[in-house]
Formats: structure tokens, C-alpha cells, sequence
């Protein structure tokens, strides 16, 4: 009763913030954006029709609002370039997770397992590269990857080609580039849980009958799973909807989401279409957030 | 030829010699203990009979062939791991049958083996937990079936009862005993707490600083240890430090600076220094208003001292006292309450003789 009252303020102040946070950072801006991409282009400023002016009277918010329609969003479905752009941006989005955990485990495992004075160093090299601007790191590769970049000089000069390659625009490129910037952000959450696994469950493993290949594989592989996720997730969500790499570093026969939307933003100037593909891509990462809230928690309980 | 036999054996990390030179064998069907304080290279003599630790020089010899470069997976040898180490993602079923899993048993023979385990530790109805959802006391069983699912030739266990509270860990102790019994198992436990080693082992090797200074039973070890080191290590003593003033028929008299001279039965080997320590264990020190009158109803030489009681310690059981000498030197009995109810306790203040025969005390090298 008395702790009650002592922490009652303090606590639920506490408690309230992070929504708040949401309510305002991301609700309202969201409605926004929802109400724009239900609302009609117009050359006008703001480029779009109607605009709620709650200074002129219900009678005119109720109009407004009876124009609001989700022609947008039908837009959408039946053209063709937005289901490719989703299409394409999903199917970049899987291959580069798919990619970056396959280079990214290995890397986590070794730092773990590295002497407790070495992790340090190799943390800090994988942070390392944050220090200098992101735009600046993928036009040092637009450097190398060009045609007469660093890269074709190597292989000219080792004979292993004898014209120059063509790697900029180029898919390969592209994934080059995001596998490049997302490292860290599968290397950290993977390393933090393998760093944190206790070093008996392999003794006891191993003592048990495994082999070392078997004991990975049986102990340690599951055991990281939450890290997987968790490192997953945070490279597909940005990725599917990256816009600069892709831009400056593949080709412009296909387009991601990000790029469309960047597109019907500013150089068509159809803010509703852009609102209507932004709400879309939100959704569409839905399912997968869902899921992996649902996974966590099924860990959490022990999966009963 | 025993089960096992240890051939100096030596592990070194860095320049921290941690287990040097040791020999030990080990006969089959035994409870044997490894003793010594944090630091005395029990857990690495235990890690390398498990194969976690290769040793530098030695042999390790399990029913006559040296196991000491097999790797851990390898080994017909099993251990239950101080914190358990359970797999913390899978049940308990899972947990008990993951060795049987490995050995490649046939999946109607996994199922026999994990239910006999699970009832054996008495845990039927658990068998679809997790870790997480066990107590300690629990947990504690899943590991010790683990360990044991697989039938090996030697099961370690290090510190296995050390995350239990006493209750628990003094019911552990006899059921760990029972077991071993019933299946005629080999069972080598590593602890540092002596009660605890003296309860369950048949013998007990004690270790200090990488080597083993005695290997006795419980009684030989604290009735005849074989040195003051051992004797401070195991149990309480009071040590009276002097010089061998004279010697017939077997009986020594020391004379001591801080109790006088005294009388002591030698025991054999006879010590060959002439610096000694006499050494009584408290509860052979008994207290008396008056000092007992002859040695003729005895049938032996008595020591008495005369002097004050400082402290007084009812512990349920036993009443311990600290009584100071006329020199200034403690002296602790320990005296069992054998009545409820007491009216010739002894209080601090009150002047008592603390006397003890010399059968009783030990003549131990300085």
C-alpha cells in the first residue's frame, strides 16, 4: 500500500513515456501520412486535395472528409511498377539477410571465442567504419567499383582480366553495398548472445557424446537463435526499404520501394501516391515483426 | 590392476603449476573424494580425467588404457558440472537423452533408459519441462540422470551439492550415496567442503598446492593425519607447538612453551624431529571443576591444564568452550549435550581444568 503510493508517480510517468514517445513520433505522423495517401494530387500547395481546415466548420470537415477514397491505393494493385518495386524490395531485402548471416555468423562466433582482451579490439572494428559518413563509404565504393576504379586496376593488372569489368550498376553491386553497411548490425546482436552462452553447456556436450561439429549444431546453434532473429530483422526491415544504396550503386532497370516512393515524391510530386506506397510497405513488415514477437515470447514461456 | 590409476600426472597454465606430479589409483565400484582448499588443482585433476584438460606429462589409465589424450566425447567417462549445464533449450527428457542420442541407442531403448532415469531421480511427471521451470533441487537430479543415462565406467561430479541449501544438500548426500551403492558405480566427487566429503566417500585424497598430501579414510583422516597442515585442514584442532624432552615405550613428553610439558602416545611411524606440534581435537578435550584425582582408575597418562572459560557457544548439539590458560593460550573442547537439561554447564569466568589422555593427542611435525 505505502511502496505503492512512493513509487505510483515516478513509476507510471515511466511507464507512459515510451508511448508517448509513440503517440507523438510516430502516431500522429502516421496519420498524416494515412490521411494523405486518401486524399487526391492537386497542383496546389500542399500538392494534394482535401485539405482539412477544421477553421471553416464541421460542415466543411464533413465534406472534406467524404472525399477522402482509397483510389490510391487501387492505384497500387493494378500497376504493375509498384507490385515489382514491393516484389523486388522483398527479394532484395531476403537475399541480403540471407547473405549477411552467413558472412555475419561466422565473424560474431570467432570474436566470441576470441581472448577476452582481444573482443574489445574486435568490436571496436566492426564499429569502426560508423565513424565515417555512410554516403562517403558507398561513393568510396562507386571508387573502386567504376571503370576504371581500383578494383578493375587490380585485375587488369594481375592479368585475371583483360578489359574492364563492369560491377557498378549492377546488382552484385548493390548487394555488395548493403552486405557492406549492414554488417555490424548482424554481427553485434549475433555476437552479444554467443559471447553470453556458457562455456560448460559444450563441455557438457561434448561429455555427453557430441563432437565439436555436433555440439555447434545441437547446442550452440539453437541457443543463438534469438541473436538470429533479432540481427535478421534488423537488417531486412531498413533494407527493404533503402532507398541510397540501390540508387547510387545498381541498376535503374528495376526499381526497390524505396526508390519508387522517392520517385512519385519528389519528381512527380504525387504526394498521395508516395503516402499511399509508404502506409503499403509499413504493412507489409508487419507480418514479419509479428512473427518474430511471437517466436521471442514462445522462448520466453519455454515453449510449453 | 585398479579401475583407474593416475601415473604423475602434471598440469601447468602458464607458470601456475596446477596439478604436479600426481599418483593416484582409483578401485572400482568406489566413492572416492578429492579434498583441498580453492586453488589446490582438484577441478583440474577432475577436468582432465573428463578430457577437458590435457595433461602435460603423465598417464591416465581407465581399466588399463591411457585415456589421457582421448578426446571428452570419446570417453566411457561422464560428468555432472557444478552449475548443472543443462541445455537450456531443451526438456528434461531431451536433456537425459541427449547422450543416449549420441551413442547412437535405438529410439525404444531411449525411451526405457530416460523413463528408468527420470524414476531413479525420482522426477516422473517432469519429463516435458524445461530447465527454467525447475527448482534447484531439481535441476540438480536432471544432471546427476544425465550423467548417469549413459552407464559410465566412472561418473565425476564436481562440487555437485554446492548451489543446494544444507537441508537439501545433507538428503542429496545420502541418495547420492544410496545410488551409488545400488548401481556399483565408480563415483569421484570433487568438493572443498570436508563434511560433506568425509559423509558420502569411502576414501578421500586431499589435495594442496597440485599434489596429494594424504589419501585415507574418512576416520584415518581425521584421527591420523598425516600432517599439521592436514590436521588444521580437516576439522577443528588445538596445536601446542614444542620440543621432544623424552621418549620411552612409546609414550613422548613435550615440552611446550604455551601448556607445559605433555604426554602423548607415539604413534608409528614415530616422528624423528625434535621441533613437534602436540595436536588434541577439541571434542577429546574434556572439562572438569576439579582436575580428575588419579590415573589410576585411567589406566593411562592424563594431561591437565588449568585455567579460565573466555567463551561459551551452545550449538544444539555440542557446547563449545574456549578456555585461556594461565600462559595466555586458547585451548577448545567441545563437549556434547547430553541432556536436555544441563545444570553443570559451564560458564565464562568460572575456573575449569581441561584435561585429555595421552592416547588421545597427536605428535605431528612442525
Amino acid at each position: 500500500m505505502s511502496a505503492r503510493r512512493i513509487f505510483a508517480r515516478p513509476a507510471r510517468l515511466a511507464a507512459i513515456a515510451p508511448y508517448l514517445w509513440m503517440v507523438l513520433f510516430f502516431l500522429v505522423p502516421f496519420g498524416f501520412v494515412l490521411k494523405i495517401s486518401l486524399s487526391q494530387t492537386a497542383i496546389a500547395q500542399p500538392p494534394y486535395t482535401p485539405v482539412f481546415d477544421f477553421a471553416e466548420g464541421r460542415a466543411a470537415l464533413a465534406l472534406a472528409f467524404s472525399q477522402l477514397s482509397f483510389d490510391n491505393f487501387r492505384l497500387l494493385l493494378q500497376d504493375n511498377l509498384y507490385i515489382l518495386s514491393y516484389l523486388r524490395s522483398l527479394v532484395v531485402a531476403v537475399t541480403s539477410t540471407v547473405i549477411l548471416l552467413l558472412i555475419g555468423y561466422p565473424i560474431a562466433y570467432g570474436m566470441a571465442r576470441l581472448p577476452q582482451r582481444w573482443q574489445g579490439v574486435a568490436m571496436m572494428l566492426v564499429i569502426v567504419p560508423f565513424w565515417t559518413s555512410f554516403l562517403i563509404r558507398i561513393y568510396a565504393w562507386i571508387n573502386i567499383l567504376q571503370h576504371d576504379g581500383l578494383l578493375n586496376r587490380i585485375l587488369l593488372a594481375l592479368h585475371i582480366v583483360s578489359t574492364p569489368v563492369v560491377w557498378l550498376s549492377t546488382d552484385s553491386a548493390m548487394y555488395l553495398g548493403i552486405v557492406y553497411s549492414y554488417l555490424p548490425f548482424m554481427i553485434l546482436p549475433l555476437y552479444a548472445t554467443l559471447s553470453k552462452m556458457d562455456a560448460s553447456l559444450l563441455e557438457a556436450a561434448g561429455d555427453l557424446g557430441s563432437s565439436p561439429r555436433q555440439a555447434f549444431w545441437l547446442v550452440t546453434f539453437p541457443l543463438s537463435l534469438p541473436g538470429v532473429g533479432a540481427g535478421a530483422l534488423l537488417c531486412f526491415i531498413p533494407i527493404v526499404g533503402e532507398f541510397v544504396i540501390p540508387d547510387l550503386l545498381a541498376g535503374s532497370n528495376s526499381l526497390m520501394i524505396g526508390q519508387t516512393l522517392w520517385l512519385e515524391f519528389f519528381t512527380n510530386k504525387d504526394w498521395p501516391v508516395a503516402s499511399a506506397a509508404a502506409v503499403a510497405l509499413l504493412l507489409l513488415l508487419v507480418p514479419p515483426l509479428v512473427l518474430y514477437d511471437r517466436l521471442q515470447r514462445r522462448q520466453l514461456e519455454g515453449g510449453r | 590392476m585398479p579401475l583407474l590409476r593416475i601415473e604423475g600426472v602434471a598440469k601447468s597454465f602458464g607458470n601456475f603449476r596446477a596439478v604436479d606430479q600426481l599418483s593416484l589409483d582409483i578401485r572400482a565400484g568406489e566413492f572416492f573424494a578429492l579434498l583441498g582448499p580453492s586453488g589446490c588443482g582438484k577441478t583440474t585433476l577432475l577436468r582432465m580425467l573428463a578430457g577437458f584438460e590435457t595433461p602435460d606429462e603423465g598417464r591416465i589409465l581407465l581399466g588399463g588404457s591411457d585415456i589421457a589424450q582421448v578426446l571428452p566425447h570419446e570417453r566411457p567417462v561422464n560428468m555432472m558440472f557444478q552449475n548443472y549445464a543443462l541445455f537450456p533449450h531443451l526438456s528434461v527428457r531431451d536433456n537425459i537423452a541427449f547422450g543416449l542420442r549420441r551413442a547412437g541407442m535405438a529410439r525404444k531403448d531411449i525411451a526405457t533408459r530416460v523413463a528408468e532415469m527420470l524414476a531413479l531421480v525420482k522426477l516422473e511427471g517432469l519429463e516435458k519441462r524445461k530447465p527454467d521451470q525447475l527448482s534447484g533441487g531439481q535441476r540438480q537430479r536432471v544432471a546427476l540422470a544425465r550423467s548417469l543415462a549413459r552407464r559410465p565406467q566412472v561418473l565425476l561430479l564436481d562440487e555437485p551439492l554446492a548451489a543446494l541449501d544444507k537441508k537439501l544438500r545433507e538428503s542429496t548426500q545420502g541418495e547420492l550415496m544410496e545410488l551409488q551403492r545400488r548401481l556399483g558405480m565408480t563415483f569421484i566427487i570433487v568438493t572443498h567442503d570436508q563434511e560433506e566429503a568425509m559423509t558420502m566417500a569411502g576414501r578421500i585424497g586431499v589435495m594442496d598446492a597440485g599434489r596429494l598430501v594424504q589419501v585415507a579414510t574418512p576416520r584415518n583422516l581425521y584421527e591420523a593425519p598425516a600432517s599439521r597442515w592436514i590436521a588444521e585442514f580437516v576439522g577443528d584442532i588445538n596445536l601446542f607447538n614444542g620440543q621432544v624432552a623424552a621418549r620411552e615405550n612409546g609414550r613422548l613428553t613435550v615440552s611446550t612453551a604455551e601448556a607445559g610439558p605433555l604426554a602423548v602416545s607415539e604413534l608409528w611411524p614415530p616422528v624423528t624431529k625434535e621441533l613437534v606440534s602436540v595436536a588434541i581435537r577439541p571434542e577429546k578435550v574434556k572439562l572438569s571443576r576439579r582436575a580428575p584425582a588419579s590415573d589410576a582408575g585411567l589406566s593411562q597418562t592424563i594431561n591437565r591444564l588449568a585455567g579460565v572459560v573466555t567463551d561459551v557457544n551452545y550449538l544444539g548439539g555440542v557446547t563449545s568452550y574456549r578456555v585461556k590458560l594461565e600462559t595466555g593460550a586458547m585451548v577448545r573442547s567441545s563437549m556434547a549435550n547430553t541432556a536436555r537439561l544441563d545444570v553443570d554447564a559451564y560458564l565464562a569466568g568460572q575456573r575449569v581444568v581441561a584435561w585429555f589422555t595421552a592416547d588421545d593427542c597427536l605428535v605431528l611435525e612442525q
